[in-house]
């Protein structure tokens, strides 16, 4: 299963990400953004981080990278694209996931441990995890506030494509156990088609149990098991 | 041939969370300016750019603007012309 991870100038994850794909049995190669053609790989990966220094807004320089034209073909193949952080950041400016993630509501760059709840069980990311299972993963960003027109949210949540929800201990809504603002405490989301996966939280950064939590394993487990051998 | 200097003005769309705006009013109110009802934060981007006419260069800037300088979900823009400096071709 070959795994592309595309580093931009400023990503900082993607080493944690290239370990997370090789650790679940992924053949993972780093992609640099000036690089081109991604047709013989399984999956593509979107790391977290600042790239471009978060000029003008997250992700908005990043998504005018040659690969980025790569990346929105590839989509559109239905092989999975999964977008981490400052990926989430990225696959929203590029149009591939709608909406946009805004300053967190505390203004404060968050860095902690949140609970998640798994609302979907049936996507490509998620089918070894239970419906409404809780996963204590961390995040770690100054823009995750995601927000959308009103129709879009709507259709988000008409088509459940929210995957992800921010939630307390006992997989509660709640505004206290959302760490940016979000709306309807959105944390994760996919495209129409299932296939492309944009979430704030870092589950690349839950693969150890010596790092306090195994709670993002499932997600790469199940986006192997769902890849199809190019 | 002119060269304009074209200035875009990005601001957060209007009822949306500006929380750097809010954290500047919360400020300003505390430093005594308690008529302040409102402040807002946005950016100006200046453009120095070649075209035929003004309306020329505004129009490219503007297409800039839905491309790359604004993002439609949570920013509208405004652009205007604050110089013009006219090129002597050789």
């Amino acid at each position: 299963m070959k795994v592309a991870v595309i580093t931009f100038p400023g990503s900082n994850c993607d080493y944690d990400l290239f370990k997370a794909a090789q650790q679940v049995g992924g053949d993972a190669k780093f992609i640099w953004h000036r690089e081109r053609g991604l047709e013989n790989y399984d999956a593509v990966l979107l790391p977290g981080g600042f790239s471009y220094g978060d000029y003008l807004r997250a992700g908005a320089i990043a998504r005018m990278s040659p690969i980025m034209e790569d990346v929105i073909a590839f989509a559109k193949t239905g092989r999975p694209v999964l977008g981490i952080c400052n990926g989430f950041q990225i696959l929203c400016e590029s149009g591939l996931l709608p909406g946009a993630l805004m300053h967190n509501i505390s203004l404060k760059f968050e860095s902690k441990d949140v609970m998640l709840r798994v609302d979907r069980t049936d996507t490509m990311f998620t089918k070894d995890y239970k419906t409404g299972q809780v996963l204590r993963i961390p995040i770690a960003h100054g823009e995750g506030n995601y927000g959308a027109d009103n129709e879009t949210l709507k259709a988000l949540e008409d088509q459940g494509r929210v995957v992800f929800r921010y939630v307390d201990r006992d997989g509660e809504l709640s505004d206290e156990a959302n760490p940016n603002g979000s709306w309807n405490n959105i944390a994760g989301i996919t495209n129409a088609t299932g296939n492309v996966l944009g979430m704030m939280p870092h589950p690349e950064r839950a693969m150890e149990k010596l790092l306090g939590s195994t709670d993002g394993l499932a997600l790469f487990t199940s986006m192997v098991g769902s890849m199809q051998p190019s | 041939m002119s060269q304009y200097r074209i200035e875009v003005r990005v601001k957060p769309r209007p009822g949306l969370l500006d929380p750097q705006g809010k954290a500047i009013h919360h400020s300003l109110n505390s430093l005594g300016w308690e008529g302040v009802n409102d402040v807002s934060v946005g950016k100006a981007i200046y453009i120095d750019i070649d075209a035929d006419s003004v309306d020329a260069a505004l129009e490219t800037v503007e297409v800039m603007c839905r491309k790359l300088l604004a993002n439609p979900v949570t920013e509208d823009f405004e652009v205007s012309v604050i110089d013009e400096t006219e090129q002597t071709s050789s």
